[in-house]
């Protein structure tokens, strides 16, 4: 078992008893809630005569369903407008603080927790979906958890847990032009498989993590869940604290932001912790890199042939052969070169300022091609806002790219966002399932911001470092 | 508005100590929950009626025709054991996945492997998930498609599933096995129990404001 290390830390923090049933009783610091996976809990509370026991440890924002277009009410869609009257009224009667799209903090909920600095190092985060692992970035303990959970979370501020194991990811090296953090997560799920992760935490570590932004942290813990690993984390540090200072949370507190500051220290990872297991991955070697497949581990490198399944371990061929059949590929073939429809720039996984002046440094004075639907959905109006501010609209909107309100999108078309009939989507989200864009004939190559950028200029899936002038912000 | 206190619910969760019934088969690897349930169906404030749309772009095409699908056929009526392979379940945490398959009727779910949120979600329901080597699980599958009216016992305490002459040794993880068989599923109740403890546990943290987990709230 795992001892000293900040997941080690922050369970022990937090847990209030050991459960008859071998499960830990931990007490929650931060429960995130959405529209989509919480009306059925609170349903069950209400069910049940129970209030929600810490409001003030909630906080609830609408993402999914939101449409990004026009945006007045009663939306035209009446499933949506249901769902966020129905999470409107809950927010109410429990005197849950909303950030709902007329505050100017409406966005996804992965977007705005750690922009507002609800999120903090050495909290326990869950919400309602699996992309919580986000939080991690932060140092803090975060997983996504299904409506029965939520209700208990609601009812006691706690959820049962069995402890699980940390696996420290090492990624060294520096990171090459062109590659970003994204290609890092893309090429881990790709080694460590999809269910590699089951049963794991995984710890980011090495100075390729160390080295990114918290915005690059957060792309990665993100997706820990792609690999079956429910929660990731990063160590907090310098970079860590850089970003609180700025939040709501402590911005006009320096004083709360000194109090707190030790614990976040006294959480870390101790030099001489010990792990269930530990990955080394050489980051220098890492390429931009994308999905062939229908499953988030069903990546290559840019320039690296598409595997053919007979080469790939036994379990892993038949899903490998139903993939390259939807998505129209060859084995021995790169991606280099697939033809695509839409570029999707937006999702949890990567919507954040940094992404998005990334790609648009990158779009300036080049235009979408001609056949490409492009579209920028930022992930939250504070990103909006500040992308504004700073002219990034503009610049997508005279490329050719249509400027959206933020939301999920077409990340998982549950709003107006989705892809038609066979359409291949360049998209910067965390999920390639068969339908998961809205048509179950449509297909989603996953990679970088930067490289959606360059498919939508070119209209085909490109490896950016062979186009001019690649900028990095 | 009264002060907000945590029950400790109603009546303990009931046991389920075994599940018996025919079976259906439904194979591959990496099933995710997209597939289980697609998000469109999830624009609904209740989790009723969700069993209809059990894998249904699996199950229909753009024109509501049936396409092949187990869920789709006549022999597996009624069953209730579902048999699966590796990482089913990955992805998306909805719930509304293992929900929509309790509805259709299925109360365990038996495979090579499960992704952690969705197996956490069906014990939440009481519905256990029943893991098992690749090979028996191939066999049963290959059983249950001959003998679609033959019964499957799985035994969630001795951790067996048994059918025709064959006894599979199988695992239900530890943790689900306890709360199944001793009826201790239903975690609201269980933790609502220990409310003083809770409280203690949040004031020790420096990063929650006393005022937030006081006992009497205005």
């Amino acid at each position: 078992m795992s001892e000293g290390t900040l997941y080690d830390k922050v369970w022990d923090r937090h847990k209030v008893t050991r459960l008859p049933t071998g499960q830990d009783q931990l007490f929650v610091g931060l429960h995130l809630v959405h529209e989509v996976t919480s009306p059925q809990a609170f349903g069950m509370l209400q069910e049940r005569g129970q209030e929600v026991a810490f409001p003030e440890r909630t906080h609830a924002t609408v993402d999914h369903i939101v449409p990004t277009g026009n945006r007045d009410r009663p939306y035209r869609d009446d499933a949506a407008e249901s769902m966020m009257a129905e999470l409107e009224e809950n927010v109410r009667d429990s005197g849950i603080d909303f950030s709902d799209p007329d505050s100017g903090d409406q966005g996804i909920v992965h977007v705005i927790g750690p922009e507002q600095g609800l999120t903090q190092p050495g909290m326990t985060i869950v919400c309602g979906d699996s992309h919580t692992s986000t939080h991690g970035a932060f140092g803090a303990l975060a997983f996504g958890i299904g409506t029965s959970q939520i209700r208990d979370v609601l009812a006691t501020g706690c959820v049962a847990m069995e402890k699980q194991k940390v696996r420290k990811i090492e990624v060294t090296g520096e990171l090459g032009e062109g590659v970003t953090a994204k290609d890092v997560i893309l090429t881990i799920i790709g080694k460590l498989g999809t269910d590699g992760g089951v049963g794991y935490v995984y710890e980011y570590a090495g100075e390729a993590i160390e080295d990114l932004g918290m915005e690059g942290r957060m792309s990665i813990c993100n997706m820990s869940i792609e690999g079956g690993a429910r929660a990731g984390y990063v160590n907090p540090d310098e970079t860590t604290y850089e970003w609180l200072k700025g939040t709501d949370a402590f911005a006009d507190d320096p004083e709360e932001f000194e109090r707190l500051k030790p614990y976040w220290e006294s959480i870390r990872t101790d030099d001489d912790a010990e792990y269930d297991d530990v990955v080394t991955i050489d980051g220098s070697a890492i390429e931009p890199t994308v999905t062939w497949g229908t499953t988030p581990g069903q990546t290559a490198g840019i320039t690296e042939p598409i595997p053919d399944p007979d080469d790939l371990p036994e379990e892993d061929r038949d899903t490998a052969r139903r993939a390259q059949k939807h998505m129209r590929v060859e084995p021995g073939d790169t991606m280099e070169g697939y033809d695509i429809d839409v570029a999707f720039l937006g999702s949890c996984t990567n919507a954040r300022l940094k992404d998005l002046r990334e790609a648009a440094a990158f779009v300036e004075g080049r235009e979408v091609a001609d056949d490409v639907r492009a579209m920028v959905v930022p992930g939250s109006q504070r990103v909006r806002d500040a992308a504004e501010a700073e002219g990034l609209d503009e610049v997508f909107k005279e490329a050719g790219f249509d400027w959206r309100e933020p939301g999920c999108s077409m990340c998982l078309g549950m709003n107006d966002d989705q892809l038609e009939g066979d359409e291949a989507s360049a998209s910067s989200s965390n999920r390639n399932f068969v339908g998961r864009q809205g048509s179950k004939d449509g297909r989603t190559v996953l990679m970088s911001p930067i490289m959606v950028a360059a498919a939508a200029v070119t209209g085909e899936v490109t490896d950016v470092r062979e186009m001019e002038e690649v900028a990095t912000v | 508005m009264s002060s907000p206190e945590f029950s400790a619910g109603e009546a303990p969760a009931e046991k389920v100590t075994e599940v018996s019934g025919t079976g259906i088969p439904v194979r591959g690897n990496d099933i995710d929950t997209d597939q289980i349930i697609p998000a469109r169906f999830m624009k609904v404030v209740t989790f009723d009626g969700l069993g209809q749309f059990s894998f249904f772009d699996q199950r229909f095409d753009d024109d509501d025709n049936e396409k092949d699908h187990p869920f789709n056929e006549e022999q597996y009526r009624g069953a209730n054991v579902l048999v699966v392979n590796a990482n089913f379940g990955c992805g998306s945490s909805r719930e509304h996945a293992p929900q929509a398959l309790m509805r259709w009727g299925i109360d365990a779910v038996v495979g090579e492997s499960f992704a952690e949120i969705f197996a956490g979600n069906c014990l939440a329901l009481g519905v256990p998930t029943v893991t098992a080597d690749q090979d028996d699980i191939e066999a049963l599958q290959d059983y249950v498609e001959a003998n679609p009216d033959a019964e499957v016992d799985i035994d969630v305490a001795a951790e067996t599933i048994t059918y025709d002459d064959t006894v599979i040794d199988a695992e239900v993880h530890d943790a689900q096995r306890k709360a199944l068989v001793e009826g201790v599923w239903d975690t609201t109740a269980l933790m609502g129990a220990n409310e003083e403890a809770v409280r203690e546990t949040a004031r020790s943290l420096p990063y929650v404001p006393a005022e937030h987990v006081a006992e009497d709230e205005a």
